[in-house]
């Protein structure tokens, strides 16, 4: 009943490798991880590769089938047609260690930079009362069985080694979400924390870690995006700049763009009587969408830098058009199309020409002498 | 003198192990000021603890006041069929809820009753609502709060002393392959980085074996493929011994079809809903094996048994919902006797019983790991189901309330599955999740007293540390044994045809000599490619522990001639009360598995007296009857 079918597999270490052909028998039923097994028992002995539970319940077996992050345990060989070559690769946002498995301490850096659940101080142990409803939200998080599929796909990090250091990612914002949602949890600064020490304004919601999520956890809707919502009246966000620009174009009264200087150092709102933004760009720590600063060539960066006119007067930033109760009125149910809109304006594509790159100098609306 | 370079680490206690057991151990030994080594041998937080689904067994009361510890040592006694440590079931039943309250200043949330406490559902073998629950995922949740709840400390020894790793430290995907001996106290324990294949040596005074169970021995099974029997058979080459290694406990309903999901489990719950077993000819079979003793509360006829899921007080339980030893036995036979499915399983058919909405509704996860793992859409297909190995009962024989390993050695712990005694010959569900976190703080507060006592510090011998360097290199350097996988399958092989759910004399002694044949064979194994991040070599490593563990399981299993719980002899259908006063205790001399006969320590007066004599006249001989007998005697002139 088996039959034979074409494997490329990545065999390979840090200093490179190769995708090698296999022909291999697959029998009615198996996913791809027990392909791996048969070679592992067959001509492969020595085929690295990740797994524990085999039932998509421990998140070890990631791995990319055919470009698309996946567990192999989770992927049925039915799913491709009988002459399909199925093509492996490991994850490509981490270090290759060897062949199907990579370094993925990046994570676990991360969830060691992400401050605990901090216990309340006066209830004792067996004094917790928690109602389901309030629960809830926290457990759709608490699924998360860490294959790191998000963190991998999210191109933040994907092709963008120098974001690494500043964005905790998907994995992490819902940490972040599930404590500040956790009825209980004795910190108040989460969302605060997450925008100025995980990178959450890196991301532009374009979804791609709720798509790959195995446990359907609905990464961006239910966890990026409230907790967005929920910074932006204190801080810039593209999400803000985004909601002004596409509902409110030149309606909203402008309000003063201040000096939020990208230092985190923004902590309170209302101070100023109302939001801060800045325009577009301006607010980066360097590459911040990947989409945009992905250049690294170094020749196009100087050239970009020539062409920049440093001492343009840019229009003023504006503030999100908020609604009554403080809160945007975008939500993705309103966009016109499946997935999250560019932070960008969907009429701008990227690379963006460096005579398009604006600069508003913090002091460029005060009197000059 | 050897070349191969040698990582080395200094700690106080060393946990070998990165379940729920080893944390909750480590996290004890780190509170106690210890400077504290956790070993994973995957990724941390990957341990099999995710796997465990129904919940943590606590009698906290919550949803029925009435229940307390004294029921849940009885349930757990009664579970064991009485061969439990009682000690153990008794520290267990009192410590439980303590510990799962812990868990929520850690972080963890479990689902909630109405009034807002931790909610506590019902379960097989359990008196009333008993086990703390997270929807179906209780494992992963317990993993992942014990898991943050280390990188809290973490945190704070960050803010103390400037690292994250100064007084706590995940070494993962590490395997420790020879714990190392000064005397008979522990000094170390040696083993290499798994992505690497570099060696690392750890000093340590203390080691907590928390290794889990020995379930990759067996082709069917629901275990990871860490299941060696590491903690085994490090602790038997360590001079510790092993107690009630023939107790396997194997879940009756694992699916068989398709391949790739042979072992993993269904859930009782299917059953309690109305799902019902039937062969391949299409009958519902359970009603055939009914044992005499349970004649009395289990329905006769599919009508009866059908009116009990809506009216259960005025009639039987249907005997699709008999504990999970018969159920297993009951499918067995009738795949022997040729009434299986072409999977060599049985059908468990809920799509025909009720709509599909409903089970969709009561079994969610069911319904999607069937879609998902095998496209199998139960609302209208039958599951095809079968026997699965899911937990060994038997372990390391400790002392109760430290943890402490008995035989010869000293500084060494054991907590969770790869310890023994606590669950008898039989497990109840639930219990383990409770048993790794009341055992695991138990063993790592030990450890962490135990290296306070010590004047002076073992020390490890390079003799030791360069015999273990060669035996881990041996297979890369041999390249005319057997591959590895081809011994592993033999292996299972030998262990579920010969030492399965049902044992027969003439079987045993047969597995016997094949093993005797397989530790031929895996001294000679070989493996190819370097040692880096290569699997062959680390299953070539694993399978001597594999090896071991099973002559254990396979000699005791020859012995013990009666049957109990998890171990079934053809030839000896009966309980004994005898054999219930009898623990089989295995240990090395030389290299040759030893069994021995100890007799069970005996209950105390006040735990005794929570029984009813007609049920202990099931379990006790006349002789102990008596004594119960003169015991309640007493109790009545003291009280007049």
């Amino acid at each position: 009943m088996g039959s034979k079918r074409q494997f490329r597999i990545w065999r390979g270490d840090e200093t490179g490798g190769d995708l090698k052909d296999y022909t291999v028998e697959v029998n009615e039923g198996e996913v791809v991880l027990d392909v791996i097994h048969r070679l592992q028992a067959t001509e492969a002995p020595d085929l690295a590769c990740r797994w524990n539970c085999k039932a998509g319940k421990c998140g070890s077996c990631s791995m990319e089938i055919n470009g698309k992050p996946r567990l192999g345990c989770m992927t049925r060989m039915s799913t491709f047609e009988e002459s399909e070559t199925v093509t492996v690769t490991p994850l490509r946002t981490f270090p290759v260690i060897r062949d199907l498995v990579t370094d993925v301490s990046f994570n676990y850096e991360k969830a060691r930079e992400t401050p605990a659940f901090a216990p309340p101080a006066d209830v004792a142990p067996g004094d917790y009362r928690m109602q389901q409803v309030d629960v809830e939200r926290s457990q759709e998080f608490r699924k998360c069985i860490e294959c790191f599929l998000c963190q991998n796909v999210c191109h933040v990090i994907r092709d963008h080694e120098e974001n690494k250091p500043a964005f905790s990612g998907p994995r992490f914002f819902i940490r972040a979400a599930e404590l500040d949602m956790h009825p209980l949890d004795a910190r108040t600064d989460r969302r605060e924390y997450a925008q100025s020490d995980m990178g959450l304004g890196f991301c532009n919601i374009t979804k791609c870690c709720t798509e790959v999520c195995p446990e359907h956890i609905k990464i961006t809707d239910n966890g990026i995006i409230p907790m967005k919502e929920r910074v932006v009246d204190r801080r810039y966000d593209p999400l803000v700049w985004l909601g002004n620009k596409i509902f409110r174009r030149g309606q909203v009264p402008q309000t003063s763009a201040t000096s939020g200087h990208s230092s985190g150092a923004v902590t309170s709102g209302g101070a100023h009587g109302g939001a801060h933004a800045h325009s577009g760009g301006t607010h980066s720590h360097g590459g911040v969408h990947s989409h945009a600063g992905g250049s690294h060539d170094s020749a196009a960066e100087r050239q970009a830098q020539q062409g920049v006119n440093w001492h343009r007067e840019v229009p003023h930033p504006t503030a999100p058009a908020v609604d009554a109760n403080g809160k945007l009125p975008l939500t993705e149910l309103t966009f016109n199309r499946a997935a999250a809109p560019s932070p960008s304006g969907d009429d701008v594509t990227f690379p963006l020409p460096p005579e398009h790159l604006n600069f508003a100098h913090p002091q460029q609306d005060e009197p000059k002498h | 003198m050897t070349e191969t370079r040698i990582e080395r680490h200094h700690y106080d206690v060393v946990v070998i192990g990165a379940g729920g057991a080893g944390l909750r151990a480590a996290i004890e030994a780190r509170l106690a000021g210890k400077k504290t080594a956790i070993i994973s041998k995957s990724l941390f937080g990957k341990a099999h603890t995710v796997m465990a689904e129904g919940g943590a067994a606590a009698a906290m009361g919550n949803v029925n006041s009435r229940d307390n510890w004294q029921v849940h040592f009885r349930d757990t006694m009664r579970g064991g069929k009485f061969l439990n440590n009682f000690r153990m079931a008794e520290l267990h039943a009192k410590e439980a809820p303590q510990r799962i309250w812990e868990l929520e200043t850690y972080g963890a949330l479990f689902d909630r009753t109405k009034d807002g406490k931790i909610s506590q559902r019902n379960f097989g073998g359990h008196e009333y609502p008993r086990l703390a629950h997270v929807g179906d995922r209780t494992g992963l949740e317990l993993i992942r709060t014990l898991q943050q709840k280390i990188v809290s400390l973490q945190q704070e020894d960050k803010q103390e002393f400037g690292s994250y790793d100064a007084r706590i430290r995940v070494f993962s995907e590490t395997t420790i392959t020879e714990l190392l001996l000064d005397g008979d106290r522990v000094a170390g324990a040696f083993g290499y980085y798994r992505e690497s294949g570099e060696f690392i040596l750890f000093e340590a005074p203390a080691v907590v074996l928390a290794t889990g169970g020995v379930g990759r021995s067996y082709k069917v099974t629901s275990n990871s493929w860490e299941y060696t029997g590491d903690g085994h058979a490090l602790a038997l080459r360590a001079g510790a011994t092993l107690i009630n290694m023939e107790f396997l406990q194997f879940h009756p309903t694992g699916m068989v079809w398709p391949p790739s999901v042979k072992g993993i489990l269904v859930t009782e719950s299917v059953r309690g809903d109305g799902g019902v077993l039937k062969n391949s000819e299409g009958k519902r079979f359970m009603f055939d094996y009914v044992p005499d003793v349970f004649r009395k509360q289990y329905a006769e006829t599919e009508e009866e048994a059908d009116r009990w899921y809506t009216d259960p007080d005025n009639n039987r339980r249907p005997p699709e919902l008999l504990p999970r030893d018969e159920v297993a036995r009951a499918i067995n036979s009738e795949v022997k006797e040729g009434r299986g499915t072409p999977a060599g399983g049985v059908y468990l058919d809920i799509a025909s019983r009720k709509s599909a909405e409903e089970i969709r509704r009561r079994l969610p996860s069911m319904y999607h790991q069937f879609k998902e793992l095998a496209d199998v859409d139960i609302t209208k297909e039958p599951m095809e189901v079968g026997p699965t190995c899911h937990y060994v009962m038997g372990g390391v024989e400790v002392d109760p309330d430290s943890g402490a390993a008995y035989g010869t050695v000293r500084g060494l712990y054991a907590a969770g599955e790869v310890s023994g005694g606590m669950h008898g010959s039989n497990r109840l569900g639930g219990n383990s999740l409770s048993d790794l976190l009341v055992f695991g703080k138990r063993a790592g507060g030990h450890a962490a007293t135990y290296t306070d006592q010590l004047t002076s510090r073992p020390a490890v011998s390079v003799a030791a540390v360069e015999a273990a360097v060669e035996t881990a290199l041996a297979p890369l350097q041999r390249d005319t044994g057997e591959s590895p996988y081809q011994l592993q399958q033999d292996l299972q092989a030998v262990m579920g045809d010969l030492v399965g759910i049902i044992r027969r004399e003439g079987e045993l002694a047969d597995a016997m000599r094949r093993l005797a044949e397989l530790r031929e064979r895996v001294a000679k194994v070989s493996a190819v490619g370097d040692r880096r991040y290569n699997p062959g070599w680390h299953l070539a490593l694993d399978l001597r522990n594999m090896l071991v563990v099973s002559e254990c399981t396979a000699m005791a299993a020859l012995e013990r001639q009666e049957s109990r719980g998890g171990h079934t002899r053809e030839d000896y259908p009966a309980m004994d009360p005898k054999w219930r006063r009898v623990n089989l205790v295995c240990s090395l001399d030389g290299d040759t598995v030893r069994l021995t006969h100890k007799p069970l320590p005996k209950m105390r007066p006040e735990l005794i007296g929570l029984f009813d004599r007609a049920e202990l006249a099931k379990y006790l001989t006349d002789e102990e009857l008596a004594e119960f007998d003169a015991l309640t005697e007493e109790a009545n002139t003291d009280g007049k």
